[in-house]
């Protein structure tokens, strides 16, 4: 038995979260593998479905980094991104997935250190979570794995 | 406009807990300017339906279909297609939707996903609230444009009772006194002098006490 | 006059009025209310009996008027709009009628969202100014408010309630008037602490003519306890208690705020018998009827006037 490694998908707006990860690539300050980072014009554009889609196909955490409040290129995309985010861990309670599973982060572009420590966190967090419920061991039998 | 809330997912899980294949329609009107039932809304249910559904180890088939409006025998017919390749019909529609989908096609369950509330307006961005009651006899012209029949919790036609405060209602002090709106209302248009007018006892048969409504119109009528 | 009215006859002979009232129980406990009234006898003119009062089920007013007339006393039949239709509410007046109760106050009632049974349908068929020119026309014209000739029509001596504390002020002079118009014989107020905007009220209703059209009964309700006028000043919608009546009341040890209160209650009373056009006084006194007598003789309200 593999132990268990959480499946994390982080949005990342393009001027402030995708550019401290970059800037903690070139700091060289690990982060964990199991971040997959998907690059948004600004984390307002991530819509609720995009995030449960994300659940929905298996990922075990999700989250949604965007400017500090106050600097959002598109001035208040990340306002929206938090409520939205509020939203859905709602509905994420109440279909048993866990809203805990979700998270609203933000940061500034040069915040390399933060986006690193962050993810270190969040996938600790994820990992004593377990994997997400809708993976159950013998839905992969039903599916003939 | 109509303006509904989505169900509890349990009660949802609950209608389709014995299909695997179902049709989820949402209203291209009313229910998608409130943000209940338009095809945003079918997306996010069908996913966490389906997601819901997974933790116990079942397969929810899913297929979405957003209508220009579900009050319209026309638009419902287009769901003719798709119809035979599910077992049951969730609607995100208002009960005026789900009712149609329900009498097209007969021999299938169909359930609703929202519960639908009232004829409102938007206040505010992500804010509505109620406005008319569907009197039938409308009597916004005497009053200042603000409907004491939606919005006095008494629906009193000579208000305000004496329990407004602070032009709040006794039953809560978020909802307006509707006798204080009126009366401010009538100030500024000058009128005053009409509130002392006795308005007499309503005649509640043009309204749903008179039985469920229908209208006809001749020259549309085929 | 207009009817056979206890209660018009004592204000017709020019005499302050005098009413109280008596809550019903919670149950089929008709004792309780002939306990309550005969703790009244002698001391008021009339007695409103409460109908399912703050929206809370009670034995119907109807049926406990009809206990209270059975020992000889004088019932005012409270009714609200809340609960009833037009149908219901014609129904039990030619009902009550027929009983001799012959004194009614037409009321609104408090929305069911305090009671309790707030999951009931409200009625509302009516609101209370159209239910009082309805009571009129059955009265006057003798006829259904639908048009009918009704056999023997009731003769009612119609009250309603004012309440000259409830917002927004500048309407609650008006709103008198409609009533009026409407046939109000007599009011009763909403209980009165604040007696500056009371008597600011009585300008306007004099300026207008309105304390010779219709009797007013000023209302008032003693005191328990200083916990109690906190709660009236802050919790109860179209109250207006005054700052130093509550300073008064808590600088009083507990044991003493009793009397204190009614003590108010009485000097309350003697200084609206200097408003003109007061006609006389309704004495609310929840769940604690016995200390109706004190007040009464206190106030120089007794003996009453022999009708």
């Amino acid at each position: 038995m593999k132990p268990f490694e959480p499946l994390i998908v982080a949005f990342c707006c393009h001027y402030c979260a995708y550019t401290a990860a970059d800037m903690a690539g070139s700091m060289r300050r690990c982060y964990p593998p199991n971040i997959r980072i998907i690059r948004v014009p600004c984390s307002g554009k991530v819509d609720a479905i995009h995030i449960m889609k994300a659940f929905q196909k298996g990922a075990d955490g999700v989250y949604v980094a965007g400017c500090l409040e106050g600097d959002c290129h598109f001035k208040n995309g990340n306002i929206q991104a938090a409520r939205r985010v509020d939203y859905v861990k709602r509905l994420l309670d109440e279909i048993g997935i866990g809203g805990e599973r979700l998270d609203m982060m933000t940061m500034s572009a040069g915040m390399g250190e933060r986006f690193a420590s962050s993810a270190v966190e969040f996938t600790e967090k994820i990992r004593r979570l377990g994997p997400n419920p809708v993976k159950r061991p013998d839905r992969a039998k039903a599916a003939g794995a | 406009m109509i303006t509904a809330e989505r169900k509890p997912i349990q009660e949802i899980m609950e209608y389709v807990k014995p299909y695997s294949r179902i049709l989820l329609v949402g209203c291209n009107e009313c229910v998608t300017v409130c943000a209940a039932g338009g095809r945003k809304e079918v997306g996010l249910l069908s996913s966490a339906l389906q997601m819901a559904c997974m933790q116990e180890g079942k397969v929810l088939d899913v297929k979405e279909m957003t209508l220009e409006r579900q009050c319209d025998p026309e638009y419902v017919e287009e769901l003719a297609v798709a119809i035979n390749q599910v077992e049951a019909v969730v609607s995100m529609a208002c009960g005026c939707g789900v009712q149609e989908v329900a009498r097209r096609f007969k021999e299938k369950p169909v359930f609703p996903a929202v519960n639908t509330k009232f004829m409102g307006a938007s206040e505010r961005q992500g804010v509505w609230a109620e406005r008319c009651q569907g009197c039938g006899d409308c009597v916004l012209g005497l009053t200042g444009g603000v409907c004491p029949i939606a919005r006095c919790s008494k629906r009193l036609l000579n208000g305000p009772c004496g329990g407004s405060s602070r032009g709040k209602c006794e039953i809560n002090p978020e909802v307006d006194c509707a006798w204080q709106l009126i009366w401010d209302r009538l100030k500024a248009l000058g009128l005053e002098k009409r509130y002392e007018d006795i308005a007499p006892a309503k005649d509640w048969r043009p309204s749903r006490d008179g039985g469920p409504r229908r209208i006809i119109r001749e020259d549309l009528a085929s | 006059m207009k009817t056979e009215s206890a209660l018009e006859k004592v204000l017709a002979a020019g005499h302050l009025a005098v009413t109280s009232e008596c809550g019903p129980p919670r149950g089929a406990l008709p004792d309780k209310i002939k306990e309550k009234a005969e703790i009244l006898r002698g001391y008021v003119d009339a007695i409103n009996v409460t109908d399912n009062q703050t929206a809370v089920v009670r034995m119907s007013s109807f049926a406990a008027c009809l206990i209270i007339k059975q020992i000889g006393l004088h019932p005012i039949l409270q009714m609200v709009t809340r609960d009833r239709n037009r149908l219901a509410m014609q129904s039990d007046i030619i009902g009550a009628y027929s009983h001799g109760i012959d004194t009614m106050l037409c009321l609104t009632g408090d929305h069911p969202c305090f009671g309790d049974h707030p999951m009931a349908a409200n009625v509302y068929d009516l609101d209370s100014i159209q239910f009082v020119q309805m009571v009129r026309n059955m009265r006057d014209e003798g006829r259904f408010q639908g048009g009918d000739e009704i056999q023997n029509p009731p003769k009612m001596f119609i009250g309603a309630a004012a309440n000259p504390f409830g917002d927004p002020f500048e309407l609650r002079v008006a709103r008198l008037a409609k009533k009026v118009r409407a046939g109000a014989d007599f009011i009763q107020t909403q209980c009165i602490y604040d007696l500056p905007r009371f008597e600011k009220w009585m300008e306007g209703v004099r300026d207008r003519g309105l304390h010779e059209k219709v009797a007013i009964l000023a209302g008032v309700t003693p005191f328990k306890s200083a916990g109690m006028a906190k709660y009236m000043k802050n919790k109860v919608p179209g109250m207006s208690v005054p700052d130093d009546m509550i300073k008064r009341m808590a600088g009083v040890p507990k044991e003493k705020q009793a009397d204190e209160g009614i003590a108010i209650c009485v000097e309350t009373i003697q200084r609206l018998k200097e408003v003109k056009g007061v006609r006389g006084f309704h004495i609310m006194a929840i769940e604690w009827e016995q200390k109706v007598p004190e007040i009464v003789k206190s106030a120089g309200l007794y003996p009453r006037p022999p009708v």
